[in-house]
């Protein structure tokens, strides 16, 4: 069993939610990265998403967008990130999942891309460009390298448009909190409760909440009504303000601390 | 006929987008069938192209110009003398009055040289709607005029800073924005790129220029053309003018901007250089590097200075059915000069890539032979440009 599975799993049995955190992979470098991985899932993170920097994030707002920028700039790429998910491998069993547009992984070749996620140790991939059913190739390969295809659905979703999605997903669903791109928000909609709710009664596989969700308090809440909450940008923010010194692990492990005592 | 139901022209084209947006896709596509065969919409549609944007466009006979470069006889499609001053008010047009069916009364736009901008700010100020143009910082600058001629027209510019300020930045932000808004929001695209339904919608509208010419032609001539000639950015006027002549025995031939040259790495001609990929929701030719990173482009012409195309030109690369070249910042402010003081025409310098191949072809060609260029836009927005160049 893969390991997000194994995850949910465990945590269903405590009667827990999983805390998801995203990280751009190679902001500020991939060294950052390689100490942040470990750390955030000593402070608490469940799955840790890797974001793959591309250059025209469409799905992303200012501040992802600008840690892809950085990312870029220290040379990352999906090569250098899949050797640092084969290092992390050694010492973190954490569920990792790699968070990528479709271009970089199309021009690296799918093929190749699902045969070295899974010789890295990488547990499921998100594209958030690739809507399921243009992700024929991409699911057939990866059922068979045990690799999860986490397809995002959205409050603009028809009910028949998010059971097709949740067939075609494995390990989570993830939910797209609100119409809109990443970033953080001041406050949760009012609506996202109850679509949480319809939703969790319609699929099976567990649901996992993502975008706008910036603290502790709206990751508490949001984690009552869904199976995981996901906080990104919040985390990017942290990493930027402190770069490349030493405060930025201290700092995000203090952050991921407390979401994951909120949730 | 192309694209199939996913909306694929062969390998390219299909649907590359956040899921959010899947449901505004799947109901531009659904009313856009229906519409499509409605009787009264088309004339609808014809009426403003008439009566509001002023067609027909001449097919006009460049006697000057043909004595001048020798070969086949050249005919200027004149789109130039379109309200708005390009052929982009067609497809604005068009589009917003498909928002009026989809009940959306906030349009966007992405612009480059501002043509498409200025296009949708003035349908936007005909149908009554509120409009919001991206255009990258970069484009602002070089392109004034026309960032005016918007604001008079009720529409907000909204400045474009990240990436390479140009229209492919201006394009992400216009589809965040949709992402953002798409309950009440269409988006106006103004090239034959996208996710599907966007590319056949735009070459739909934008078909009137190849359906006039067809018909403008036949009527002077008797016959049909050897070649049709046009710019290819995004690709829409080329679409435009190609699709109607598909099943005949035409010759087309799309001109890309070469920018600095194809070897300096410095243009915007992902069909003579690039390779296949995805963004902007399609699959089509890209201007890309090893690891998939969309490469910074350039071209003189700012409508021209983006790294993908249409699919369905990559479409016709691949069978064969168009020919791409490349003319270089240089060739084209040449060949703006020389309709200017030829025929008293001032070409977009879009437009005028497209005039630069008439001196290659020109060698390979005899005053039997005809060829049909499109005038895509008049470089009225251009000047300062073309000044800036001036060596006299």
């Amino acid at each position: 069993m893969n390991r997000i599975n194994r995850k949910f799993n465990q945590l269903k049995r405590k009667r827990k939610k999983a805390l998801i955190t995203f990280i751009t992979a190679g902001d500020p470098d991939l060294g950052t990265t390689e100490k942040l991985v470990p750390e955030m899932a000593q402070s608490g993170a469940d799955i840790i998403e890797l974001g793959v920097p591309f250059s025209d994030p469409l799905a992303d707002g200012p501040t992802i967008q600008e840690s892809s920028q950085r990312a870029l700039k220290s040379g990352t790429s999906l090569a250098k990130i899949l050797k640092t998910v084969k290092r992390l491998r050694k010492i973190t069993e954490v569920p990792l999942v790699l968070m990528t547009y479709l271009n970089p992984v199309h021009r690296y070749g799918c093929r190749k891309f699902v045969d070295e996620c899974e010789s890295a140790g990488v547990d499921g991939i998100i594209v958030p460009d690739l809507i399921a059913e243009e992700a024929g190739n991409l699911i057939t390969m990866s059922k068979k390298s045990g690799l999860s295809t986490i397809f995002l659905a959205a409050p603009t979703s028809s009910p028949g448009r998010i059971r097709m999605i949740a067939s075609k997903s494995t390990g989570f669903l993830y939910y797209v909190s609100l119409t809109g791109t990443t970033g953080e928000r001041k406050s949760i909609s009012k609506s996202l409760i109850a679509e949480l709710k319809r939703i969790r009664g319609m699929v099976k596989i567990p649901v996992a909440c993502g975008f706008g969700i910036s603290t502790p308090e709206q990751a508490g809440k949001v984690s009552r009504y869904a199976d995981g909450v996901i906080v990104g940008s919040a985390i990017v923010k942290i990493i930027k303000k402190y770069g490349k010194t030493s405060r930025t692990v201290k700092e995000v492990k203090k952050f991921v601390s407390s979401l994951k005592e909120a949730i | 006929m192309l694209p199939d139901k996913s909306g694929y022209f062969s390998e390219f084209g299909g649907k590359y987008v956040p899921e959010t947006l899947m449901y505004a896709l799947n109901e531009l596509d659904e009313v856009y069938k229906k519409i499509k065969g409605s009787r009264t919409f088309r004339e609808e549609f014809l009426y403003y192209l008439k009566q509001y944007a002023g067609r027909p466009t001449p097919l006009y006979f460049a006697r000057e110009l043909t004595r001048k470069l020798g070969g086949a006889k050249i005919y200027l499609k004149r789109e130039d003398l379109c309200h708005t001053g390009a052929h982009k008010i067609n497809n604005a047009v068009g589009q917003a009055l498909l928002a009026r069916k989809l009940n959306k009364k906030r349009i966007i736009a992405e612009t480059g040289a501002g043509q498409h901008g200025v296009a949708a700010a003035t349908a936007a100020a005909l149908f009554g709607m509120k409009c919001a143009v991206y255009m990258g910082r970069e484009d602002m600058k070089r392109q004034a005029l026309n960032v005016y001629r918007m604001k008079l027209l009720g529409a907000e510019v909204i400045p474009v800073e990240s990436g390479t300020r140009t229209l492919k930045d201006a394009i992400n932000e216009a589809i965040r924005d949709w992402v953002t808004n798409v309950r009440t929001t269409h988006y106006l695209i103004g090239s034959c790129v996208g996710p599907h339904p966007y590319p056949s919608i735009v070459r739909d509208f934008q078909s009137v220029i190849g359906e006039e010419s067809r018909k403008q032609f036949l009527a002077v001539q008797g016959k049909l053309p050897d070649y049709l000639l046009a710019c290819v950015g995004g690709g829409s006027n080329a679409i435009g003018l190609f699709h109607p002549f598909y099943k005949d025995k035409v010759k087309f031939i799309g001109v890309e901007a070469a920018g600095r040259g194809l070897k300096t790495g410095r243009h915007s001609a992902p069909l003579s250089k690039g390779s296949v990929g995805i963004l902007h929701g399609m699959r089509s030719y890209l201007m890309q590097d090893s690891g998939g990173q969309i490469c910074e482009t350039h071209s003189v012409s700012a409508g021209l200075d983006y790294p993908g195309v249409g699919p369905e030109h990559s479409y016709y690369k691949k069978i064969g059915r168009a020919e791409y070249v490349s003319a270089t910042d240089s060739q084209a402010i040449d060949a703006f000069r020389q309709l200017c003081e030829t025929e008293g025409i001032i070409p977009a310098l879009e437009s005028a890539h497209a005039l630069a191949y008439l001196k290659v072809l020109a060698k390979k060609t005899t005053e039997k032979q005809t060829v049909i260029v499109c005038l895509s836009g008049r470089g009225d927005k251009d000047l300062d440009i073309v000044t800036k160049k001036d060596k006299y």
